[in-house]
């Protein structure tokens, strides 16, 4: 992967949590109060808007500057964590301009490692993690058995929707809906559902590539 | 005197809060960092960043907040900041900060006021 296409990945988030702004509220409504695709939308918006300040950068760059403008922009606890995953991935990739597969997954797993960190939360409390470590899962398996980066992350996207579907079966124990209680199940976590997207758009660009 | 910075979602939620603990403790620097610059509710990066600012003095700050993003986003801005004598308190948001005003008023230092504010966050308010 190099800076220009993950430059497209980033355009291809933007546009997709634009156009799935209402649904990804519409989930957060349930659960939730009703922001989270309001939140993303806005965050991507003020990416886009300040992505020339860091276009030309190294990949641990590109992905740092995200973060930073996801942190300020955002305003709801989807900010801080996926802030948070941006800078971590930029850690592993610094003064790269091309990643191999290898590094991306190192770079996920970092991003994962940094939301954990950062909401103090595991696997299965409905949660964005509830794609996100599937996904991690599946791609690292696939690289690791020697398949490239595209057919790793279809596995990838694959687990992730696995994991929004589970994400109804679950109460939720982190974040605002688990103040719900049992009440939050049924209902799908929209954090896991944009974390999905992240990952289909990510698959959709290096496959246009 | 050690600085006070009162972070919510809402931006009317940590004024008012800052109202009633002025009340008890007028010179006190304390201030709201609430909501979204646009007036709507979330937590702001850089609202939490300048009000930090706006009360720092070498005595240092302590940061409470109501929940969740909030949280998060202070720990980011202290991580950024990276200055030791700025600190979160785990306490109630109103109690808290009353208690932290008070306790700064009377020239408590940084160590002692978390120490003593944290230390009443189990404090019931109904007698049983
Ligand atoms: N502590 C946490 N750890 C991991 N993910 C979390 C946590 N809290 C919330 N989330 C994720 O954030 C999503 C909600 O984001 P958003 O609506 O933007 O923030 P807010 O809850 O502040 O309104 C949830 O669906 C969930 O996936
Ligand atoms: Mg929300």
């Amino acid at each position: 992967m190099d800076t220009k296409q993950l430059l497209a990945i980033i355009h291809a988030i933007a546009k997709k949590v634009e156009a799935e702004k209402d649904y990804l509220s519409q989930l957060d409504n349930e659960i939730g109060d009703g922001d989270h695709g309001i939140n993303l939308a806005r965050g991507f918006k003020a990416v886009e808007e300040k992505i020339q300040t860091f276009a030309d950068k190294d990949i641990g760059a590109i992905f740092k500057g995200v973060g930073t403008v996801l942190v300020s922009t955002v305003g709801g606890a989807s900010g801080p964590l996926y802030g948070t995953a941006f800078m971590k991935a930029g850690n592993v990739c610094k003064g790269k301009m091309t990643i191999t597969a290898e590094e991306f997954t190192a770079a996920l797993d970092a991003a994962i490692n940094g939301i954990k960190m950062r909401g103090k939360a595991v696997e299965g409390e409905k949660t964005m993690l509830d794609a996100l470590c599937p996904a991690y899962k599946a791609i690292k398996e696939s690289i690791d058995g020697g398949k490239n980066l595209i057919d790793a992350l279809t596995n990838g996207v694959d687990a992730a929707a696995a994991g929004v579907e589970y994400t109804k079966t679950i109460i939720a124990t982190k974040g605002r809906a688990s103040y719900l209680k049992e009440r939050s199940l049924g209902h799908q976590d929209p954090g896991a559902t944009s974390s999905l997207y992240m990952l289909q758009m990510t698959l959709k660009t290096l496959k246009e590539a | 005197m050690v600085g006070i910075v009162v972070v919510s979602h809402s931006q009317k939620l940590a004024e008012g809060v800052v109202d009633i603990a002025k009340v008890m403790a007028e010179n006190v620097p304390i201030v709201a960092a609430g909501g979204l610059e646009d007036g709507t509710l979330g937590t702001s990066y850089d609202r939490i960043h300048d009000a930090i600012e706006s009360v720092y003095s070498e005595e240092g700050v302590v940061m409470i907040a109501d929940m969740g993003g909030s949280i998060m986003t202070i720990e980011i801005v202290l991580e950024d900041m990276e200055r030791e004598n700025i600190v979160m308190l785990d306490c109630p948001l109103v109690e808290g900060a009353i208690l932290a005003a008070v306790e700064s008023k009377n020239g408590r230092n940084l160590e002692d006021l978390k120490d003593f504010v944290e230390r009443a966050r189990a404090t019931k308010k109904l007698s049983d």
